[in-house]
């Protein structure tokens, strides 16, 4: 059973079509994301629905909604861990909280929050950092379904003991059982942390400039855009953020031979911490 | 004749050393890209990246999001990423769940090098002491492509090359001094180059 590159062509040629038909019927625009990482996804919705081929698949989400949600899961979920790459958030609280400590009032924006880990990650460090009273943090994301699990912080006790690891790795100053209750198979994060963290929907494809941000995190988001949505989600960030604010991207994201990479400065090269031109 | 238009590498357990001798065997004008996925632990990835670059006589490098790939250079899956390779041939990382316990996972890589080269990839499965890079090698011998694999005997760990040649079947299997030999005869075979 041999198969030939014409018709991989063609099953790309037909998953162009059904990010087009999900755009028009939906709303979602999926057209420009990285296409290796859409079939990947959706060959495994593909292997499990019993269809045979994506025209089918658009075939059905046009007539059934709650089919759509399920590819609007498959394409949305984000995996990922609290304080993902310790080094990163020694270089947080190292370079960026300095500069928090001179504010009055902060804001910050976890952009594409998933299903919130990074986001009560950057809260934890805040509060132990004393700033965590002072800082408003917007955490958004396009999904509702994962909007509402962020907005839980419930997450499976069998996790715990890696996000302890990278927590003690990333430098925490307590006890990362301070931060949470462990309930049957489960910890909820403690109410504390979540006092100063709205949560709301923003779509970075389809929507606008966000607010007068001090600091935006948004890490392994940009990875599965291609290189226009990159650049056109990168000038949304820089005309979100205020005059010396802070963008953080993933460790292989980087502003080189983007629009904006002349309005930025380099504060950390290897954890990909880069300040706005005052 | 075959063209070669991509090589790609698996390894695991004591893959560095095979890298070693693979990639310092290859000749300097070998004319088309070499991917590598590496399982190894975070930490000592960039080490390994510079130390591998050294002894090549090609450039090797750890590999960026988006980046083209080109002949001649050896490009390598940053630690915690998976490595996927775009039907444009370049290459895309992502942070999905891990594959076979591992990220960067072998069988991703060569799935989707499969439907990016089709018949004109030879990949090569290394030492390892897991089953990654078998799903991968099915599907690269089902787009025609070229499976090489050492000889188990020759490995440091044999599950990996044992289980591409018990569940998909090998076209070579050679032990690692004959494999950078092979794959310099298969380029310089190259139709037009």
């Amino acid at each position: 059973m041999s198969t030939n590159k014409g018709e991989i062509d063609n099953e790309y040629l037909e998953l162009e079509l059904l990010m087009e038909g999900i755009y028009r019927k939906y709303g979602f625009d999926f057209r420009d994301y990285s296409s290796v990482h859409l079939k990947r996804r959706l060959d495994h919705r593909l292997a499990i629905s019993g269809l045979k081929n994506f025209t089918q698949i658009l075939h059905r989400i046009i007539y059934d909604e709650e089919f759509f949600k399920s590819i609007l899961l498959d394409l949305s979920i984000n995996v990922t861990e609290m304080f993902r790459d310790p080094p990163f958030y020694k270089e947080v609280r190292k370079e960026i909280v300095p500069y928090l400590h001179t504010y009055p009032f902060v804001k910050i924006w976890h952009a594409g929050c998933s299903a919130g880990q990074e986001v009560y990650s950057t809260a934890i460090l805040l509060e132990e950092e004393g700033l965590l009273p002072r800082m408003q943090i917007y955490a958004t994301d396009f999904n509702e379904m994962i909007l509402d699990k962020a907005k839980n912080g419930i997450y499976p006790v069998e996790n715990i003991k890696s996000y302890t690891e990278n927590y003690q790795k990333a430098g925490g100053k307590a006890s990362f059982a301070d931060y949470y209750t462990a309930q049957y198979e489960s910890v909820i994060i403690k109410q504390r942390l979540k006092d100063n963290i709205l949560f709301s929907f923003h779509n970075l494809v389809t929507d606008g400039v966000f607010g007068e941000m001090n600091v935006i995190f948004c890490r392994n988001v940009l990875i599965y855009f291609n290189k226009d949505l990159q650049n056109k989600v990168l000038r949304l960030f820089c005309d979100s953020l205020v005059p010396g604010g802070f963008l953080c991207l993933g460790t292989k994201e980087t502003l080189k031979f983007s629009d904006v990479e002349d309005y930025f400065e380099i504060v950390s090269p290897r954890e990909k911490i880069y300040r706005k031109k005052r | 004749m075959r063209r070669l238009s991509a090589v790609v590498v698996g390894a695991s357990a004591g893959g560095f050393r095979a890298l070693s001798q693979l990639l310092s065997s290859l000749s300097e004008n070998f004319p088309v890209p070499v991917v590598i996925v590496q399982h190894l632990s975070p930490e000592s990835m960039n080490l390994s990246v510079a130390q591998l670059d050294r002894i090549c006589r090609l450039e090797v490098k750890e590999c960026d999001d988006k980046e083209p790939l080109l002949p001649g250079k050896v490009y390598i899956a940053p630690p915690n990423y998976h490595l996927l390779l775009e039907p444009d041939h370049t290459i895309g990382l992502s942070v999905d769940p891990k594959v076979n316990y591992s990220r960067p996972s072998i069988d991703v890589m060569f799935e989707t090098a499969a439907e990016a080269y089709g018949d004109e990839l030879a990949a090569v499965v290394l030492t390892g002491a897991n089953n990654d890079g078998t799903m991968g090698c099915l599907k690269i011998k089902n787009f025609g492509g070229l499976v090489i694999v050492q000889d188990p005997a020759t490995a440091e760990a044999e599950t990996m090359p044992k289980s591409v040649i018990d569940n998909v079947g090998a076209d070579y299997i050679i032990p690692l001094n004959e494999i950078g030999k092979l794959l310099n005869k298969l380029a310089e075979e190259n139709p037009n180059g």
